[in-house]
Formats: C-alpha cells, sequence, structure tokens
C-alpha cells in the first residue's frame, strides 16, 4: 500500500496514461534515444562513477598508478588474512590435490566444472557460502542470445560494443556472442525451462540498447532456474566434482616457476586455513556490490565483497576498467524494507515506462544501463527536481508495470513476472494495477581481472571467468549480457583450464607474494587496519561493534575477518 | 509507540531505545530491534554476523529458512528471513541447515513421466496428502498439488507448479512422510526443459550457421574497424519495434 502522500501523484500519473499507452502501441520509440552527444552529457554529469572521490589512484600491485574505484583500492591496499611463514607445512602437504580447483560455486564455477568433468578433469569447487549463493541466483530478466532469425551474432555483437562505449574488447564480445545461440541449447539440453512460443522457437524481448529482441527467459527467474539446473548437474558427478562449502579462498598459492598452483582456503565453520594444491585454477567468484560503493543500497548477493580481485591482484594478475561500476537503473525504493532489490529490465522490455512525480515520460525507457540510471539520477537531482519524495528520505521515479497488461492482454504481469509481483505482495502492492518507485542500485562489476578468449590471465595455470573476469563489457554492461557471460565463459575455462591441466607439471609451492605484498604496504607507507578478502559484509550496528573491537589481538583487526571493519557508506542505507 | 518491558533488563543497555522498536527472542534470547526490520536485520541488528542463513538477501536463493511463533498462537509459522518482517514477541530461530540426500542420476537416462520420480525419489509415494507441506512453504507454492502431479508422473504440472520454488527445504523439514519435494520438483523441471518442449528450429538454424563459419567474414570487418566508424554505424542502425 502506497502512503496517502503520494496519491497526488499516483494520480497525475494515471492522467497521462492513456497518451502513453497510444505512443506504445505504435510501435515507436515512447521518448526520444539519446544520441552519442547527449548521453556524454547526462553521464559525465550525472552518474557516480563521476562524481567526486568516486576513484584514486592505486599505490601498489600490477595497476599501481591507475585509476581505480575508491573502495576497490581501499580492499587491493589492505592486510592479507594468513602469515605466509606460518603456511610452509601446510604447503608441503596440501589438504586437498586436484587437478582443477574453482573458486566460486555460482553459474561460472558450475560450469567450469561441468566442462572440465566432460572433458575428463577433476575439480575441486570452494565456494564461499553454499553452492549458488551467487548472483547468477538471482538474475531475472533474461539472457541476451542471437536466436531469431531477424537477428545476427554480429548484431549483437554491435549492440554490446556500442554499450560498453567501444572500450570492450573485441576479441572477448566476439566469442560472447558466437557463443550465444549454443549456449541456449546447451542449458535446454540440461534442462532449463525457457520462455517458448507455440512453435517452439524461443520467445524474445528487447532490453535496454538491443537492436533486435533478443533476450530469451524463464519468466523473471532466469537466474534461479539457470543455477538450479547446474548445481543439480554438479551434484550429479560426485566422482569428479567435489564441492566444499564455507571454504572461501583467500590467497593464491604459485609455484617457484610463478605459475598458479591453488589456494589457501579458509573454514567459516572451524576457523581453520586449508591448502589446495591444483594444476590449474579458475577464478568464478563474482563482483562486489557488497562493497556499498559511494554508499549505494545494492541489488547483490551477500557474498559479493570482490575476493576474486584481491586474491588475483595479490599473486600479480592485472584488472582491467575497475574505474567503472555498474547501477542498475531499476532498484526498488519502496518499501524501505526491500530498498536495492533488482527490479528486472524486463518490466521495461515488456512496455513499462519510467515516470517523473507529474507523471511524464522523460528518458527511453531502454538506454544503455549507465544511460538510464544517470538519467533517473538527473531526474530527481535538485537540477530538476522531479522525483518522488519516499518517508524514509529516499527519491525515486514511478516505474508504470500496469501498461504491461494493457498492452499484452490482462495476466500478462503475473505470470512474466510472478517473482517481482511477490516481492511487492508482501507489502500489498500489487504491480499489474500499480507502479513501482525505483531508483539505481549499484549492480555489477564492469571490469574485473584481464583474460583473452580463453580465460587465461597473465599468470599461467590462472583463469577467470564472469563477473570476476574484465573486458568483456568495457566500462557499461548491457542487461542479460552477464547472464550470457558466465556461461560462455564459464564453458571456456573449464575446457581450457583442463586442457591445461592435463599438460601441467607443478613446482615447488609457495605464497611469497602475500609477503611482497605486505612488504609494498610498508615501503608506501600505508596504513590500514583493513584486512582482505572481506569475504562478509558487516551490518552490525556500530554500538555492538565497538564493544566487539574490544577482544583482544584484535588489532589490526588481523583475526577478526568475521567482524570485519569494513563499513562502506551510510548505514541506513543497508536497512 | 512505548515499547513493552520484559522481565529484567537482559538486552541491557540497549533495552532503552523505546520508539518504533518491538521485542522479539532471537533463539529464546529476548531483543528489542526496530518494528520495520526484517527477520535478517534484526538479527543483525542485534549483533550477530550470520554465516550460515543469508544468501541473496533478496529471496531467491533459499538460504534463509526461518520457524517462529507468535504470542497466542498456537501455530508454527515459516518464513525466509530476507524479507519476511518481525512482530512483537516473535520467537524464532533461523535454520542453518536441512540435511538432505540428493539423489545422483543421468538426466539422458529418463524419461519425463512417472518412471523417473519412482526410480530417482521413491519415496515420494508415501505421501499421505496431508497439506503439512503447503502450509510450510514461505512462497505460498500449493506444494501438495505438485507433489499430487508428480505421483501421477505429470511433471510438466510440477515443474509449472514448482517453478517459483526457492528450495529452501522447510517443506521437506515438516513433511510426516518424509519426501523431499523440493528436489522433485527441481527434477521434474529439468526432465520438462529436456524432454517436454518443442526444440527451436530457428536455433538449429542459427547454431549450423555459426559452424559453417558464416559470421566470420563480418566479424573480421567489424573488428577491424576503428571507434569512429563503429559508432557511426551504432548510431545509425534500425531498431526492431
Amino acid at each position: 500500500m502506497y502512503p496517502e502522500y503520494l496519491n497526488e501523484s499516483l494520480k497525475a500519473f494515471e492522467r497521462t496514461r492513456a497518451k502513453r499507452l497510444e505512443l506504445a502501441l505504435t510501435g515507436k520509440p515512447v521518448f526520444p534515444p539519446m544520441n552519442a552527444d547527449e548521453r556524454k552529457d547526462v553521464l559525465s554529469k550525472y552518474h557516480p562513477d563521476f562524481a567526486a572521490g568516486s576513484k584514486r589512484v592505486g599505490r601498489v600491485g600490477p595497476n599501481r598508478g591507475e585509476e581505480l574505484t575508491t573502495e576497490v583500492a581501499e580492499i587491493l591496499e589492505a592486510h592479507s588474512m594468513i602469515e605466509p611463514k606460518l603456511m610452509d607445512i601446510h604447503l608441503r602437504e596440501p589438504d586437498y590435490e586436484t587437478d582443477l580447483l574453482i573458486i566460486g560455486g555460482g553459474g561460472a564455477g558450475c560450469w567450469a566444472a561441468i566442462t572440465a568433468a566432460r572433458n575428463g578433469c577433476k575439480s575441486l569447487i570452494a565456494t564461499k557460502l553454499r553452492m549458488g549463493d551467487a548472483n547468477t541466483m538471482m538474475s531475472e530478466g533474461g539472457m541476451q542470445a542471437a536466436v531469431s532469425r531477424t537477428d545476427s551474432p554480429t548484431r549483437h555483437f554491435l549492440d554490446a560494443m556500442g554499450g560498453g562505449h567501444f572500450e570492450n574488447m573485441p576479441e572477448l564480445v566476439k566469442v560472447l556472442t558466437q557463443d550465444g545461440p549454443d549456449v541456449v541449447r546447451d542449458l535446454e539440453n540440461l534442462g532449463v525451462v525457457w520462455d517458448k512460443m507455440d512453435d517452439g522457437s524461443m520467445q524474445v524481448l528487447h532490453g535496454g540498447g538491443t537492436s533486435r529482441k533478443r533476450m530469451v527467459s524463464c519468466r523473471d527467474l532466469i537466474g534461479a532456474t539457470i543455477m538450479r539446473t547446474l548445481m543439480d548437474e554438479v551434484k550429479n558427478h560426485p566422482d569428479m566434482i567435489a564441492v566444499r562449502e564455507f571454504e572461501p579462498a583467500v590467497e593464491l598459492i604459485l609455484d617457484d616457476k610463478g605459475h598458479c598452483a591453488g589456494a589457501v582456503l579458509y573454514s567459516l565453520d572451524t576457523e581453520q586455513f586449508l591448502t589446495v594444491k591444483a594444476k590449474a585454477t579458475v577464478i568464478t567468484t563474482g563482483g562486489f556490490g557488497r562493497l556499498h560503493i559511494r554508499g549505494f543500497a545494492t541489488t547483490n548477493h551477500y557474498g559479493a565483497t570482490g575476493d576474486g580481485l584481491v586474491m588475483a591482484y595479490r599473486a600479480g594478475a592485472k584488472l582491467k576498467f575497475m574505474d567503472s561500476v555498474q547501477y542498475h537503473p531499476t532498484g526498488a525504493v519502496f518499501p524501505e524494507q526491500i530498498a536495492g532489490f533488482l527490479v528486472t529490465e524486463k518490466i521495461r522490455g515488456a512496455g513499462g515506462q519510467p515516470l517523473n512525480k507529474n507523471g511524464e515520460l522523460f528518458v527511453f525507457p531502454r538506454e544503455p544501463r549507465d544511460v538510464e540510471s544517470a538519467a533517473i539520477i538527473r531526474e530527481c537531482s535538485p537540477d530538476r527536481n522531479m522525483g518522488v519524495d519516499t518517508y524514509a528520505g529516499r527519491l525515486g521515479v514511478w516505474l508504470d508495470s500496469p501498461i504491461i497488461d494493457m498492452i499484452h492482454g490482462e495476466g500478462y504481469v503475473r505470470h512474466q513476472f510472478p517473482g517481482i509481483c511477490r516481492q511487492f505482495d508482501r507489502f500489498g502492492i500489487d504491480i499489474a494495477k500499480q507502479p513501482m518507485l525505483i531508483y539505481p542500485s549499484l549492480h555489477y562489476q564492469n571490469g574485473g581481472v584481464g583474460i583473452n578468449e580463453r580465460c587465461e590471465t597473465n599468470i599461467p595455470g590462472l583463469y577467470v571467468a564472469g563477473e570476476a573476469s574484465g573486458g568483456v563489457h568495457g566500462r557499461n554492461r548491457l542487461m542479460g549480457n552477464s547472464v550470457l557471460d558466465y556461461n560462455v565463459f564459464g564453458r571456456r575455462a573449464g575446457q581450457y583450464a583442463s586442457e591445461y591441466a592435463k599438460k601441467a607439471k607443478l613446482g615447488k609451492l609457495n605464497v611469497d607474494h602475500v609477503a611482497t605484498h605486505a612488504a609494498e604496504l610498508a615501503r608506501e607507507g600505508i596504513d590500514t587496519d583493513l584486512v582482505s578478502p572481506l569475504i562478509l559484509p558487516s551490518y552490525t550496528p556500530e554500538d555492538v561493534k565497538i564493544q566487539q573491537m574490544a577482544r583482544l589481538g584484535n588489532i589490526p583487526a588481523r583475526h577478526s575477518m568475521l567482524r570485519s571493519r569494513f563499513t562502506p557508506g551510510e548505514r541506513k542505507t543497508h536497512l | 509507540m512505548e515499547t513493552k518491558k520484559t522481565n529484567g533488563q537482559e538486552g541491557g543497555k540497549r533495552q532503552r531505545l523505546s520508539t518504533n522498536m518491538v521485542n522479539v527472542f532471537i533463539m529464546g534470547k529476548h531483543h528489542i530491534v526496530p518494528e520495520h526490520a526484517t527477520i535478517m536485520r534484526a538479527i543483525e541488528y542485534a549483533g550477530h554476523q550470520i554465516i550460515r542463513g543469508a544468501g541473496c538477501r533478496e529471496g531467491f536463493c533459499g538460504a534463509c529458512g526461518t520457524i517462529y511463533r507468535l504470542p497466542g498462537d498456537y501455530r508454527m509459522h515459516t518464513g525466509l528471513a530476507c524479507t519476511t518482517l518481525v512482530k512483537e514477541g516473535m520467537v524464532l530461530t533461523q535454520v542453518p541447515f536441512v540435511p538432505m540426500l540428493k539423489a545422483v542420476y543421468d538426466i539422458e537416462t529418463l524419461k519425463p513421466d512417472v518412471s523417473a520420480i519412482e526410480q530417482v525419489y521413491p519415496q515420494t509415494f508415501r505421501c499421505v496428502a496431508c497439506g503439512t507441506c503447503s502450509k510450510a512453504c514461505p512462497q505460498g507454492i500449493p506444494v501438495m498439488d505438485y507433489i499430487q502431479a508428480a505421483m501421477r508422473g505429470d511433471v510438466a504440472e510440477v515443474a509449472d507448479i514448482a517453478f517459483d520454488c526457492v528450495a529452501c527445504g522447510l517443506c521437506a523439514l515438516r513433511c510426516p512422510a518424509e519426501l523431499i519435494q523440493h528436489e522433485v520438483g527441481i527434477l521434474s523441471k529439468r526432465l520438462t526443459g529436456r524432454y517436454l518442449r518443442k526444440e527451436s528450429t530457428e536455433v538449429d538454424e542459427r547454431l549450423d550457421q555459426v559452424r559453417s563459419g558464416k559470421f566470420e567474414q563480418e566479424y573480421a570487418e567489424l573488428m577491424a574497424m576503428d571507434k569512429q566508424t563503429l559508432s557511426k554505424l551504432y548510431y545509425d542502425r534500425d531498431i526492431e519495434p
């Protein structure tokens, strides 16, 4: 139920609807899409990446001297969780040995394990929380794949390059778009229930920045559907794939030739450090939404703390595009309990319209995400002051979802968006009858560890796939390309890493790079009590935290990872 | 709102906070938490760092299954901690893990009918149709209906009803006949996707085109273009209505 004070705005919004519906039914854009100059203007003035203090120069490691997102620089310039000298015996006698170590049990990690198993290679998946506790599980709207006759993989290539402002690495975008149709078929063979037309062809919709209808979907639960299918398949191969849950990796292990040789895991249950010796290692740890960059609420899962970046960076891997962050245009802002939750872009793909407090259109509903977000922030900014205020002091704009039923027929919203409906039903808002209030929410790590089309990094034996990697999307990803990304590159990582593992010969294991990192922090005079990887964000209130910090040996918080002192942004944003 | 004080001051200093707060009992221990908090937020407000019992935090992953009782109500309620709001007097615990034996099977050797259910999850037929699973479901899914469909071998019906199951396992935990409902749901969805949908000839054609290298030339041209030419091509492209 919306509070009374919003009634006036809701009425304004209903008054404009007839005209907007008429416009939508013509099939022409309901608002003029921006040209290159307009995009540049709104981004530079309103996108959070361009705000003062959003970036700073990195002081240590392979990207030293380059601009990085401030919160990323913080975790890269933090202490390691381990004391390298104390790891010797565990390096000589590892706790686990495997062909392939996969760090992270989301979509890319599961795919890497499945593909490796198909290739006759055994793997161990080490994951921070449970299998499938990953951003993969949460994707709603769809996956881009050029399957329809009006479309082609090269068109998809052009759309993705344009969305990324032509900075994406073309060879990565090529394999992304070219492998798409095969991913659709592969997933169907594993049992993913796609939305289909009566003749068996895939149902396709538009997403932001697509020039052809290319979004394939599973109602509004594509992530949960794919994730549960992949997890189930992983668990059907216990002879080939071992799984360790609640054992996140905290540092990589190298051998004396500088090749990646496994990782140190930290058991969240027993607080032990465990070593894995592996012929090849794949990082599929996902993104960093839980850093709450610039104090934004996030759509991401609990464990999205950018751990893979930290580990890979300390071992010498080069990062790409780590100065840019994706804010999803439509995060929920009302009610307060679901602030930041994802409202799928498929709503706009199906005809949903963002509207200001007077019920007016102010942006083409399907601009690329960074542009759409910046336009919404502009509408709510003091410059325009056309946002809607919530009682909790948040600003937002309306997202007209009832219009979707008017376009496609009654019942469409309920059938196509069961997840979002349920989310709002809990608070007495029927999105088939009433609009949602939305504002951009921290969503995606555009950059990551640099890879090539074989998912190789600059460290031999280290592979990265999915959100943890950088280069595929440049500085802005289009909707549905991350679901495609983890499928395409997860499969590729499994393939190429298992080929490598078959031939790899490991030398003596070490974690000397961790000591080097500590020396570098000291040399640069970096004084921090932050320990990374963060593993989990802390939502403990300050007063409680202060009393926890009295624990002896807590300086500088080296042994209190689970009570991380990292308090990003304003606390009220997490409520 | 004046918060009712319970016996003693066991919440310590924080007990004094009084506006818009409610009393909850987390694993029996009294805490005063904001009335608009979700259960997950309340647990964190009380000072816990959740390790097992939080995943996506948005109602998709099923990591945070929670059981609770309310004053003056004999029933055991279920909910997801991330999306259920606290209530005055709530006595709650999260269920950190649900013991479960997922069957190992090869989807390529199964048929999408009752034989698959018999073979993979034979305990399904122990169902006594009591409806406890449906009552336990925090998603409001009529779980018993899909179990009945599974017993008839109608896996497509199971897939449809169980589509937004989050696999929290609370149904299985409450089931007096010891079924694993949510795993039956996942199996049925996979069988439906694998066997009961019409294949797309469009996808077949596209796969043939990709494999035969039809797009290689065009990719090579696009990849050789400078940023300006590519940009022009992009902004001039037509958009399908």
